[in-house]
């Protein structure tokens, strides 16, 4: 396998919950961390589109922020093109961050609304300083008309547009840096479907016209399933299985996987009989010992309460289960 | 054809705004019979929400009913005092919302809403609403209920609070439940606990639910019948599995086409050009011309009716009108 | 905002901000509001007399040459029992013309109320974006500072930075930096509201994803503070200062009232009122009214146009 274009090794993540340190004396209360993200690693190849699905406090976001250089790791290391990112040195992460973009949910929040949509594409060319005077113009004019909209949209306001224009319009300031790689941060989750299948649809299609490599996080299965190569699945802040698209769907690995792929409505009104779905997730500040997942889990048995699996190869891909290791499922 | 429990009858609702008056729903038209899950989906902006407002007269001013009527068991519910809808809503509709949070007070504990909603629409006494209200809970999922309905509601995760809310819309034995984006805050696995339980439970009682949501998925599970609203206008209404299999609308066609599905693989998702209009730039002829690929010189010019299509299928699409047929 | 170079060569131009600002919700909700019309008139018509004083008060009240003190106590409307002189607005003890007087004190009033809300303006917000940007200890430190000074009245605040700066300016400077150290004492007693409007706009500000996406592109924090965050936080920044321009122009009058403020050969509207009830019981109105209701007037319309603004930009109240 050639190079991977982004490798991530250990990423961890803790935050300080911790009540502020009066409140901390007075109450006789120790700091409290919440673990967000916890020993990740995965590689992503040139030209791929690897996913990461899970729920609400899964670290996903977490994840996504660390790699955009938007949080600093706790521990582990993100290596880019066989570069390793390094926070602390301004001028290497700058060469950097003109390769890499990202795209994010709310295309109501995303484009500052006191701007013009001309200035908001054209920033990352003047931060990078890639094109002066007149050049800027037309080029944010020829991004314009890459994303769907016409160049003269440049001069409005981004009130004046639709949810999925403006996601267009922040598709074309993600492409004015020319990077390689773009994190999509749910980026379709605030849409209507009609107007997603058009965002999917042109994130493909520039995908193949400028060779981009993805990593999209989503909630959403049936987005991930169409989108992407690979895909990691995470709960509670670690990587629960990687597997190649379609294997994930046709044949999950984790009981994880398994039901989150039960959980998902059926439009074809086969009208299979879901496997009830038990359990909610808990408070990721105060997880389960061993498996995170254990109380949910159909399989889970003694070794699971007490240790935590470890990523084991599975076919293509790698599942963390003691009940797949062992051979129980 | 037995009296429906709920009949909306060309209802038009308005917004009053400084650049003119901006209709959100323009002469919507449904039924929904007893025991019945109507689903309505649409996009947003569709005016599904609204619709759902209007039938338990909560719209916000300026906003107001400008036509129509809304019946309930024939009797008019759209033009009643706040006093008397403030009855109706709570004893005979009940509500769940997107966010469990705006329907529970945080100051109170759960037992003591759910006692005061049916103390104060029947007449139990203070220990028959509780055991009623425990056994509520208990229903809808609530592990431990004799203990925790003393607790306030932020003791409860999201999933355990919508259930929460499904048992005050229910506790006072509505015939008719209005869930409006119930499961969207929600995470994906549980999700489908909640639509079962407000599937299950209102079927046992027979209380007809109106789902409002824009996930398709969820009303093929849920609904016997679904209505899909655009730009404030029925666009076609019919039982869930002829619309979701054999969608007649060019509109609900290109809508089922661009949801990407598990079962399938597609290379390009099929889409529909352009978006929804806003409220104050709706074409003149069918709302959906500019985008429809099928649109013809009448669509233009005048806008379609719901036409009847046999089987309890109505569609909106000037396609289907025969005279139409004749020279097309 | 908009450069030339970043529009594509064949696009139209776009709607000028004057057509922008018409059309906008905040001038619709101007031009249906009465009594914000009303204020608003009131107070240009204050302030543009104010400004344009030299050119329309009869007299010079500030040039001892034109002062007669024969003409003192004279009634508003009535000669003079000596001079035969008549004044609108009557004169003061030391003969000045009542309404000249007004009109140069209200500059003074104006100059010392705007400039006072400017300082604590470019104060509060300089420090509410990095206190809400950069959060931690900094934040905490000016927060709790903040809190100290919240919790003394603010004309007491003015009064002790007032006492310490006479302290340590020499006594020939006093009388031309009085007016300057008045502006710096009412400014500072105020900055702590624009502060914490502006830290907790920016703290909601710096989570939205358009600072993030600016920040994935390394832009600096000064630029992201400057260009992406403070114009999206200026609107209630806005509102308090136009009401603070009302408690401004007060706390001026009260500081001069008090006899701390400006020196009484350039009157205020304060100095102007101390002076004036002085005589109140002797008969002379004349002197303590019409400053007063020049104040009233003044600080009820700016007052009236904060509250009316404040209610425009709120969108929930629309």
């Amino acid at each position: 396998m050639a190079e991977p274009l982004l490798k991530v090794e250990g990423l961890t993540r803790y935050f300080d919950v911790s009540k502020p340190w009066l409140n901390r004396v007075i109450e006789r209360e120790a700091k409290q961390w919440l673990t967000a993200t916890a020993d990740v690693s995965f590689e992503i190849a040139r030209g791929e589109t690897f996913a990461l699905v899970g729920e609400s406090g899964s670290g996903k976001s977490t994840i996504a922020k660390m790699i955009v250089g938007l949080l600093e790791p706790s521990a582990g290391r993100i290596v880019f093109d066989g570069q390793e990112m390094d926070f602390a040195s301004g001028r290497e992460m700058r060469a950097l961050r003109k390769r890499f973009q990202m795209i994010f949910q709310d295309p109501f929040a995303s484009l500052n609304p006191r701007w013009r949509v001309g200035d908001i594409i054209a920033e990352p060319i003047r931060t990078f300083g890639l094109m002066s005077g007149a050049e800027v113009g037309r080029e944010v004019g020829r991004l314009l008309e890459v994303v769907g909209l016409g160049a003269a949209d440049a001069l409005k306001f981004p009130h004046e547009f639709s949810g999925g224009q403006r996601q267009r319009i922040a598709i074309a300031r993600a492409l004015s840096s020319k990077p390689e790689f773009i994190v999509c941060d749910e980026p379709t989750s605030a849409l209507d479907v009609s107007v997603q299948a058009q965002i999917l649809n042109l994130m493909r299609d520039l995908q193949d016209e400028f060779g981009l490599t993805y990593l999209l996080i989503s909630h959403d299965l049936s987005v991930v399933r169409h989108m992407s190569n690979r895909i990691g699945v995470l709960y509670l802040g670690r990587l629960v299985e990687i597997a190649d698209g379609r294997k994930l769907f046709s044949d999950p690995g984790h009981p994880y996987s398994r039901m989150l792929l039960d959980a998902v409505p059926d439009l074809t009104l086969s009208g299979r009989r879901r496997r009830q779905v038990e359990g909610e997730i808990p408070n990721p500040i105060d997880p389960p010992p061993g498996c995170a997942f254990h109380p949910r889990c159909p399989h889970a048995f003694d070794r699971c309460r007490a240790e935590i699996p470890q990523p084991k190869r599975r076919g293509t891909g790698e599942v963390a289960c003691f009940a797949v290791e062992e051979g129980k499922i | 054809m037995p009296e429906p429990l709920l009949s909306v009858r060309d209802l038009v609702v308005e917004f009053p705004t400084r650049r003119g008056v901006l209709r959100a729903i323009d002469k919507v038209s449904f039924d929904i019979a007893e025991g019945e899950v109507l689903g309505m989906v649409g996009e947003s902006g569709a005016g599904k929400s609204i619709t759902g407002a209007a039938i338990i007269g909560l719209i916000e001013p300026p906003g107001r009913i400008a036509g129509g009527e809304i019946r309930l068991k024939g009797e008019r519910i759209d033009s009643l005092s706040p006093e008397t809808m403030r009855r109706v809503r709570g004893r005979r509709i009940g509500m769940v919302f997107q966010d469990p949070l705006t329907s529970l007070n945080p100051l109170y504990t759960v037992a003591q809403q759910l006692i005061e909603t049916i103390r104060t629409h029947l007449d139990v006494s203070d220990k028959e609403a509780r055991a009623r209200a425990v056994a509520l809970l208990d229903r809808v999922g609530i592990p431990a209920a004799a203990r925790r309905i003393d607790d306030y509601p932020h003791h409860f995760s999201g999933g355990m609070r919508q259930r929460v809310v499904i048992a005050l819309a229910l506790c006072a034995e509505p015939e008719l439940v209005i869930a409006d984006e119930p499961t969207t805050a929600l995470d994906v696995s549980v999700q489908a606990q909640i639509i079962d339980v407000l599937k299950e439970i209102c079927a046992e009682r027979g209380a007809s639910v109106m789902l409002i949501t824009h996930d398709m998925g969820v009303i093929a599970e849920t609904a016997d019948r679904v209505a899909v609203l655009y730009a404030g206008r029925l666009a076609e209404i019919g039982p869930v599995r002829d619309v979701i299999q054999a969608a007649e609308h060019p509109y609900t066609q290109g809508l089922m086409g661009s949801i990407p599905t598990l079962a399938q693989e597609h290379d390009r998702l099929v889409q529909i050009p352009g978006s929804m209009p806003r409220l104050n730039a709706i074409p003149p002829g069918c709302a959906f011309n500019p985008r429809c690929e099928q649109a013809f010189e009448r669509c233009f010019r005048d806008r379609p009716e719901p036409l009847p299509r046999g089987g309890g299928r109505q569609v909106a699409c000037w396609l289907y009108d025969r005279a139409g047929v004749a020279h097309g | 905002m908009s450069k030339p170079d970043t529009l594509p060569p064949d696009a139209p131009r776009p709607r000028s901000w004057l057509w922008r600002a018409w059309d906008s919700d905040v001038a619709y909700s101007f031009r249906t509001s009465p009594v914000a019309i009303v204020a608003g008139l009131v107070a240009v018509i204050i302030i543009v007399m104010a400004a344009l004083a030299p050119f329309i008060a009869p007299y010079n009240p500030y040039d001892p040459a034109q002062l007669n003190l024969m003409d003192g106590f004279t009634p508003p409307m009535e000669p003079n029992a000596f001079t035969g002189n008549v004044y609108w607005l009557g004169t003061d003890n030391q003969g000045r013309d009542v309404f000249s007087t007004i009109l140069y004190g209200a500059r003074i009033s104006l100059f010392v109320g705007f400039s006072a809300v400017l300082f604590a303006m470019v104060l509060g917000i300089t420090l509410g974006l990095i206190a809400g940007y950069r959060g931690g200890w900094v934040d905490s430190l000016l927060m709790r500072v903040a809190d100290v000074q919240l919790s003394f009245p603010s004309i007491l605040i003015a009064l002790l930075i007032f006492g310490v700066a006479r302290g340590f300016i020499p006594p020939a400077y006093r009388e031309t930096m009085a007016i300057w150290v008045l502006i710096v004492a009412i400014g500072l007693s105020d900055w702590v509201q624009y502060a914490r409007v502006v830290r907790g706009a920016t703290m909601v500000e710096k989570g939205k994803e358009y600072v993030q996406a600016a920040r994935v592109i390394g832009a600096h924090p000064v630029k992201i503070l400057v260009r992406h965050i403070l114009p999206n936080v200026m609107g209630p920044v806005l509102v308090i200062a136009t009401i603070g321009l009302a408690l401004a122009i007060i706390a001026e009058a009260t500081l001069s009232f008090l006899g701390v403020g400006v020196p009484p050969t350039q009157p205020s509207l304060g100095t102007l009122i101390r002076i004036g009830q002085q005589y109140l019981f002797s008969g002379e109105w004349w002197i303590l009214l019409f400053p007063s209701i020049t104040l009233l007037a003044l600080a009820l319309a700016v007052n009236l146009l904060g509250d009316w603004l404040r209610d425009a930009l709120n969108p929930r109240l629309r």
